[in-house]
């Protein structure tokens, strides 16, 4: 029978090894010191069609992660898209900042893109942005460029 | 027409059995937590418990969660590879191991390496009516037998999953960075930039409390409830693997469908 400071020592062991492995998972493998920790605000944003936006997915602005969409919502009343955008309390974007959705590479997920305008007020928490660009529908893009060569090319 | 009743007398008896089971199983559940008091005031008890339970299953868990790894890395740079994507595999590799191999895997080591032996080693103490001793010397064979090894699994069953997953991890690094070639930043960034720490790790880690309570509790209740045979000690012990494992696969697809809806 082992004695029982060894066996306090192995447990002991067994224990840091254990919580070693979840501070690896947190600090190497996950984003912990992202985003999870810091204040935040809510913005609005409206888009005709936000594609293939997911909840969860990045807000980006000049290509660095500022946030994450939290929420999306139809407005039945001007048949919109609400799209909530939940952004670290760090950055500030003017009032007149423009949100597009776009796409990481050519298959890759969707995002929310911010273009900083020139308004000296701030957004905050509550606020709406005004300016928005939908998301590149695939198919209208091909369906519009057949129609524009199809009037191009005269009849036979 | 005799044969028939007969049939059907055996389903009920089944049934009953199961039934009956099951709502002993619940009511051994609610007086091992009733008297866990001990096990966790008289803490060497339970430190001892995690020794068996945790610490000697410690080499099974890392040389499984590395070759998992391994296999993972191997297979996953196979297949993204076709679609030009190899820098995901880091991706690849953490969110299987997180969400779903770590504890289930884990959760099957486990049954099958701590959980049989908890069975036996109570399954045995009954055959050999040392419960029964206690009890004659007034001492609770729940609080100081049973309550020790289930609250020693629950604490053992979440940091052994967690180094599984941790050394899956390193050897999907290990075939992906250093064996194959795939970039090594983008390898660890993809992964960063994929895995969340509450969405894909926390979820991981109650996947594995849940999986622990589940795996302890079958097992001092096979261990408690075996017919005091040789035999039905075996019995026990074949029980707890089976049903662990089967309880361990249910118990995940209700938990990924509640955490992974994929919005």
């Amino acid at each position: 029978m082992m004695s029982r400071t060894t066996l306090d020592l192995w447990v002991g062991i067994f224990v840091a090894l254990g919580f070693g492995a979840l501070v690896f998972l947190a600090m190497q493998v996950g984003n912990f010191s992202g985003l999870n920790s810091s204040e935040t605000y809510r913005v609005e944003a409206p888009f005709d069609n936000i594609g293939g936006l997911k909840v969860r997915a990045p807000v980006k602005s000049a290509g660095v992660l500022v946030g994450r969409v939290t929420g999306i919502r139809f407005d039945s009343e001007v048949y919109r898209a609400v799209v909530d955008l939940e952004i670290d309390r760090r950055f500030e974007f003017p009032k007149d900042t423009i949100a597009t959705i776009n796409t990481a590479g050519l298959l890759g997920e969707q995002y929310v893109g911010l273009e900083p305008g020139g308004d000296v007020a701030m957004l905050d928490d509550g606020d709406r942005v005004l300016i928005t660009q939908s998301a590149v529908v695939l198919e209208k893009l091909i369906g519009q460029f057949m129609f524009n060569r199809a009037a191009e090319t005269p009849a036979q | 027409m005799n044969g028939l009743a007969e049939v059907l007398r055996r389903i009920g008896a089944m049934s009953i059995d199961g039934i009956w089971r099951l709502g002993f199983a619940s009511r051994f559940l609610v007086a091992v937590l009733l008297n866990s008091g001990q096990a966790l005031r008289r803490l060497h008890l339970t430190v001892r418990e995690v020794f068996f339970s945790g610490v000697l299953s410690l080499l099974i868990i890392i040389v499984s969660g590395l070759f998992v790894g391994l296999v993972l890395g191997l297979q996953g740079y196979e297949t993204l590879q076709r679609f030009g994507s190899a820098d995901a595999l880091g991706t690849l590799v953490a969110l299987s191991l997180t969400r779903e191999l770590g504890p289930v895997v884990a959760g099957l080591l486990f049954a099958s390496r701590a959980g049989s032996a908890v069975t036996a080693e109570i399954g045995l103490m009954k055959t050999t009516e040392q419960l029964k001793a206690m009890d004659m010397m007034a001492v609770d064979p729940i609080a100081r037998v049973v309550a020790p090894r289930f609250w020693g699994g629950v604490i053992a069953m979440p940091l052994l999953a967690a180094m599984f997953s941790a050394m899956g991890v390193f050897g999907g690094w290990l075939i992906g960075v250093v064996v194959i070639g795939v970039d090594d930043g983008a390898f660890w960034s993809q992964m960063q930039a994929a895995v969340d720490f509450r969405y894909d790790i926390m979820n991981g880690v109650i996947k594995s409390v849940v999986f622990g309570f589940a795996v302890s509790l079958i097992a001092v209740f096979e261990g408690y409830d075996c017919k005091p045979t040789a035999e039905g000690v075996s019995r026990a012990i074949t029980r707890t693997v089976v049903t662990s494992a089967l309880a361990i696969l249910a118990l995940d697809f209700v938990l990924t469908s509640f955490m992974f809806r994929g919005q």
